[in-house]
């Protein structure tokens, strides 16, 4: 028993990955789903094969980080601006001077000194009940904190890195004081804890447990797009509605990418940052994930369109990042769990 | 010279599985001041309290429908009794994490029973009670349907092995059921109950996706969120110093149980006692009793993913359904016999040399189980790039050759992760089997020439097939729904089904994740019932002295 215990635990073992000639390597925060028919597809163009971890940001920017110069990482692509920010403190990206991709991206969504750039854009406007709430009354997400509105909000955990970016960005602009009041107002005004995600506070504001919700709007998207009749039903029962139009915009965080300092594959790496920047690659998010197109010389698919043009937050991404853990500690006073 | 070897074959074995923890630990000389108070002023009382709350709910939950269903398959003829002695185990197959999601879909306020509810009657919210599915009790309910069954394995096994005599003098002094069970059968069982009991606890500690996905604050999501979030990695090693506090008594109790154990153990004659018939009435009570945590911590879950699965499978079924499968399978067999194989050598180690080093090595070995995979994971990562890194620049000093990562992101250290996480499961499994052979069987064997490692083949391993493959299945089911460890260590394009059903629940497609989570449960099924089968056939004890007898009495 002993023997043939230890050959299968050996022939197992066995099965490690095969290198190939010419490939390059990405650490993925963007879900398999998301990300892989776009990798097949440049595969297919250009004959480079791209090996794939996907994983928690956070966790994948450690493995970088640990593995150091000999990290087999050529790319770290993350759903959000901080946590490239925190990549390039820490040391793990390095920068690019590309001027093709520079012209493409414009400036506030990629890292000036090229260490980072945007793909796509993901937007956090606020939902609400039509009848039940006069959109005049959220006009921005300040307003979200007045007593008026009590009860009626829901909105997901502050675990969540989505509600950390908007938070950074209310610190960016009105400082860590005036924001913490602000949490504690918002906090005051939840018609629940938070729990769920943001398709789950779209869903509860359609079936009446709270009359306005903040989600990301790609996750709208996908529930007027559901094959479920109920995710469709209560995506239709809420509307969308652009906040601080007048003012600094609304909320915007990327998903974006960046080459390792580890990087043995520079030029496929270089390549593949182009082509998930090319227009097929870019209206491919808009149409399979309603996420907005992150250059601005591109057609809105239909869907988005229908959504309203908007005025994006101009805050530069990097002070997302550089506001996260003071958001994060604001929130733990506030009582956001 | 070869009496030293094993002692610290067993002690370096240990500490190699300890490197993790202490690792993570090892932050602790990190300042942190400020983060900690920050912890201490906001959070961290939330964080205890949940824990302690989740830790003593799972505990009644796993304990009442452990020990009741164990009680009833173990004792009486009823309606069922038989399908039930291994459809019981069945909840085993399911990953904790993917219950809450099943669940949430059927009872959370926007899902169909309560909008069907509120369509019926008019209600609208607040108009109603309802339970809150997202919530410390949903939690607990959670983890209690599917962690039972560590309880009632063991506590059943107990059951089944105490004398008859014990019982039949109890109710001949006039004992009523109740009080031979409470007074007699239930203090027998109290090592099996408290080891059982402890594998349930030590998992629900560790829970991170079923906590996080029903917004509990526990020290599992604090420690991810104070590690990444607040990005200080000495604080969150702090909480998971906290943690280990809280599992140290756990180990406590444990070690408690197993002195108590040996004492239980003493070798008498016994018989399996016959089970008794139940009335119609009484038997339909008890058909009732052991249905409901099969209903539902199975049935009931399965059928949702089943609906779910069906509606989704034409796009989320593909080829590579096939291969994440394979991965799955071979990944939780590799690691299922690694597992048992560190676990046979610790435990026999242990048997020749005992001594407090041995001792608390192997204590400390066993902690894993009960700390967060993600921090497993870290702990894993960071000494084997460590040892990659220093090799490598050593090589190129000296050489100007570079040797590049050779363990980081391979299997290889996925499957010592999965090593560190789950002895523990093997090493209680082997060490109770273990303990049930004389050691002057060990004597005899030795006596006539065997060496150590030669007893161990010959004498110990025929013996120990039952136990072995209770400690094989039971990591191999663990692994099959092992997630944060898989997510962080795991190489290029290599998937498995615990990966794929997270990224698609994560991004809130419960319907479909449900494939992939059907197909874990599917391939754990198969060892559960193995698993059901093999403790049937140990029900009797493993000292050959007795073999024989047992033969007798079966033809008899």
């Amino acid at each position: 028993m002993f023997r043939p215990l230890v050959a299968t635990l050996c022939t197992l073992l066995l099965l490690l990955p095969t290198a190939q000639a010419e490939e390059v390597n990405l650490y993925s925060a963007r879900k398999e789903a998301l990300i892989k028919p776009l990798l097949d597809r440049f595969t297919a163009e250009t004959g480079i094969r791209v090996n794939l971890v996907t994983g928690k940001a956070d966790a994948l920017l450690q493995r970088l980080q640990s593995e150091g110069r000999n990290s087999p990482a050529d790319l770290l692509l993350t759903t959000d601006a901080g946590r490239l920010y925190r990549a390039k403190q820490a040391g793990v990206l390095q920068s690019l001077h590309a001027p093709e991709l520079t012209a493409l991206v414009p400036a506030r969504y990629r890292d000036q000194d090229g260490y980072w750039f945007g793909l796509s854009l993901r937007a956090r406007p606020i939902f609400y009940v039509p009848g039940r709430i006069d959109p005049a009354h959220i006009d921005s997400y300040e307003a979200l904190a007045d007593p008026k509105l009590k009860g009626r909000i829901c909105i997901r955990s502050s675990n969540n890195i989505y509600n950390q970016s908007l938070v950074a960005s209310m610190i960016a602009a009105h400082g860590e004081r005036e924001t913490g009041a602000w949490a504690e107002g918002l906090v005051a005004n939840l018609a629940r804890r938070p729990t769920g995600g943001d398709r789950d506070q779209i869903k509860a504001a359609a079936a009446g447990l709270c009359d306005i919700a903040v989600a990301n709007s790609y996750y709208y998207g996908a529930m007027l797009a559901s094959d479920d009749a109920a995710e469709r039903g209560a995506a239709e029962k809420v509307a969308l509605h652009w906040p601080n139009q007048q003012g600094r915009g609304a909320h915007v965080n990327i998903s974006g990418i960046g080459v390792t300092a580890a990087a043995k594959h520079p030029q496929a790496a270089q390549q593949l940052i182009a082509y998930l920047l090319s227009d097929a690659a870019q209206q491919w998010y808009a149409e399979v994930n309603q996420e907005y197109p992150l250059r601005d010389d591109l057609p809105l698919s239909s869907e988005l369109q229908r959504w309203g043009a908007f005025k994006a937050d101009s805050v530069a991404m990097d002070q997302l990042g550089e506001h996260n853990s003071a958001a994060l500690r604001l929130m733990d006073r506030a009582g956001w769990r | 010279m070869r009496t030293d070897l094993w002692r610290s074959s067993v002690v370096v074995i240990a500490l190699l599985l300890a490197l993790p923890v202490v690792t993570v630990l090892s932050f602790l000389l990190q300042p942190s001041g400020e983060v900690w108070r920050h912890l201490v002023a906001t959070v961290l009382a939330d964080y205890i309290t949940n824990s302690l709350l989740l830790m003593i709910g799972v505990g009644c939950g796993t304990l009442l429908l452990g020990v009741t269903t164990a009680w009833l398959t173990s004792r009486y003829r009823f309606p069922g009794a038989r399908l039930f002695s291994w459809a019981l185990l069945l909840p085993l197959a399911m990953p904790a994490y993917i219950i809450a999601y099943t669940y949430t879909g059927m009872l959370d306020f926007s899902g169909p029973l309560q909008s069907a509810l509120r369509d019926q009657f008019g209600w609208s919210y607040g108009d109603y009670w309802f339970p809150e599915i997202r919530s410390i009790g949903g939690a607990v309910t959670m983890l209690s349907l599917v962690l039972y069954p560590y309880v009632y394995l063991l506590v059943r096994a107990a059951f089944l092995e105490q004398s008859l005599g014990a019982i039949e003098v109890s109710r001949s002094l006039g004992a009523g059921p109740w009080r031979t069970f409470l007074q007699v059968a239930l203090p027998l069982a109290r090592p099996a109950v408290i080891t059982g009991l402890s594998l349930a606890l030590m998992e629900t500690l560790a829970d991170f996706g079923t906590v996080q996905y029903f917004g509990v604050d526990t020290f599992t999501t604090g420690i991810f969120r104070t590690w990444f979030g607040l990005g200080d990695s000495a604080a969150a090693a702090q909480l998971s110093a906290l943690l280990l506090l809280f599992l140290f008594s756990l180990i406590l109790l444990e070690r408690w149980s197993r002195r108590q154990a040996r004492y239980h153990q003493s070798g008498q004659r016994w018989r399996t006692p016959p089970r008794q018939p139940l009335s119609r009435g009484r038997g339909i009570v008890a058909l009732i009793l052991c249905l409901l945590p099969l209903l539902f911590g199975f049935l009931l879950p399965a059928g949702q993913l089943l609906i779910w699965a069906w509606r989704s499978a034409s796009h989320s079924v593909d080829l590579q359904f096939v291969t994440l499968t394979l991965n799955s399978l071979a990944l939780a067999a590799a690691a299922a016999l690694l597992t048992l194989l560190l676990a046979l050598l610790l435990a026999y180690g242990r048997r020749l040399r005992g001594g407090w080093a041995v001792h608390s090595s192997l204590q400390i070995a066993g902690l894993g189980y009960a700390v967060p995979g993600t921090v497993i994971a870290v702990g894993v990562m960071l000494p084997f790039a460590w040892i990659d890194n220093t090799l490598d620049g050593w090589l190129r000093s000296q050489f100007g050759i570079s040797s590049g990562l050779l363990l980081s992101g391979t299997l290889v250290a996925l499957l010592f992760a999965y090593a560190v996480r789950f002895l523990a499961v093997s090493l209680n499994a082997v060490e109770g089997g273990l303990g049930r052979i004389r050691p002057t069987m060990d004597d005899a064997a030795r006596s006539l020439g065997l060496r150590p490692l030669q007893v161990l083949r010959q004498i110990h391993f025929p013996l120990l097939r039952g136990t072995a493959l209770t400690a094989l299945l039971l990591v191999f089911v663990d692994v099959l729904k092992e997630l944060p460890a898989t997510l962080i260590l795991r190489p290029f394009n290599f998937n498995t089904l615990a990966v794929r059903a997270y990224e698609l629940a994560a991004d809130e497609r419960l319907a479909d994740a449900a494939p992939a989570a059907l197909m874990i449960v599917v391939a754990g099924i198969g060892p559960v019932i193995l698993l059901s089968r093999a403790i049937a056939r140990e029900r009797c004890p493993e000292s050959p002295s007795l073999l024989t007898n047992r033969r007798s009495d079966h033809a008899a």
